[in-house]
Order: structure tokens, then C-alpha cells, then sequence
């Protein structure tokens, strides 16, 4: 998993049958010191997140599908919990 | 499977159900001098590790195979605690405090 920041919501109309009811998010992954990392990517928000929240983003294809709940989804990332604060020794 | 050094630790309140009872550590992989190998990552802790151990992980949906009839959402989980591995001789790591009450999944 690495730790992303939302940058806000997708709007999509017209989209595969698997994402109805999902929300996609814009996500900034992060390194160390919050610094931005690559580019963002798109995630599938599992638990809620709002833009400018810290997440925990899960990179799999299939773990993200377990988390959306939904078997076969075309999808490769999601968020799957929001993050209170990470603690660097 | 990598071998990485568990650098920090991840807190999470709202998350997947899933996840909920698993601990989630920050790793910077290593290279065999012991050097930060790429970019951190956060990982489900399947063997007990603390901050400061060097530690084996694996990534992919293999990673939920410990928590085992739970299929946590996870790609990356720490599976091993390293004793000693054939770095090319540059300091080992500073000694960690084990957390006394965790129990080996």
C-alpha cells in the first residue's frame, strides 16, 4: 500500500457496468515528508474520503476489487482506509 | 520478496472492515548494503515486527494468504523477521523494542 492525499472526485456518465455506485477519486501518492510522488492516478474510494484527506491506497487489481466488494472489476487501485497520521521513526 | 526496514507505523481509524486488527508499517526497502532501496511503502504486519527490524516482505494479493480466512484489501504484507541476511558487511540495524503483547499470527 502507499499513502496518497485525494485531490477530489471523477465524474464519469458513461462507464463500465462494475463501477456504478463506486466513487473515483484523483490521489496524489505521497513519499516521505508528504512530498508528491509521480504522478496522481484514479482509486476507487471504498471507505468515504474527502478531498485533501491523507488515504491509504491499495495497488492491486484484486485487492481493490475485494475492497469495492465486487468480483472481476476493472480496476487496479482503491482507497481503503483514511489515515490518521503516519508515525516515522 | 524484498527485504526492507520497518521505518514507522500507520494509523488508521476509518478503513476497510478487513483491516481492522492488523497493524500497518511503513517500509523503505533495502538493497544488500543495506541502503534505502526505492520508495517507502506501507505494509499489513503478518510476523510481529517493530520499528527499527529489518524484515521480509511480499507483495501482490499474496500478501492477504496470512490472514487467512480474512482476505484483507492488501498488496504488501511483512511475513518474516530478519536475524542476519549476507549484507556486503555494513551495520546491522538498531535494535527495535518488540511489542510484548503481540502475538505471532
Amino acid at each position: 500500500m502507499i499513502v496518497g492525499r485525494v485531490l477530489g472526485p471523477l465524474v464519469a456518465s458513461q462507464k463500465h457496468r462494475k463501477f456504478e455506485g463506486s466513487t473515483l477519486l484523483l490521489v496524489q501518492p505521497l513519499g516521505e515528508g508528504d512530498a508528491a510522488i509521480g504522478p496522481a492516478l484514479l482509486a476507487v474510494d471504498t471507505v468515504g474520503a474527502g478531498v485533501h484527506e491523507k488515504v491509504l491506497l491499495v495497488l492491486d487489481g484484486r485487492a481493490a476489487g475485494d475492497a469495492m466488494q465486487k468480483k472481476a472489476a476493472p480496476v487496479d487501485a482503491a482507497i481503503v482506509g483514511i489515515i490518521d497520521h503516519v508515525e516515522l521513526a | 520478496m524484498q527485504v526492507a526496514r520497518v521505518v514507522g507505523d500507520v494509523v488508521a481509524t476509518r478503513k476497510d472492515e478487513s483491516l481492522v486488527g492488523l497493524r500497518l508499517m511503513v517500509l523503505q526497502p533495502l538493497d544488500p548494503s543495506r541502503r534505502p532501496l526505492g520508495r517507502i511503502l506501507v505494509a499489513a504486519d503478518a510476523a510481529g515486527a517493530g520499528v527499527g527490524e529489518e524484515v521480509f516482505f511480499v507483495r501482490g494479493r499474496e500478501a492477504a494468504f496470512p490472514f487467512y480466512p480474512v482476505e484483507p484489501p492488501v498488496d504488501a504484507a511483512i511475513v518474516g523477521i530478519i536475524d542476519h541476511w549476507p549484507t556486503d558487511g555494513a551495520a546491522g540495524p538498531t535494535p527495535a523494542r518488540r511489542a510484548p503483547d503481540m502475538k505471532q499470527p
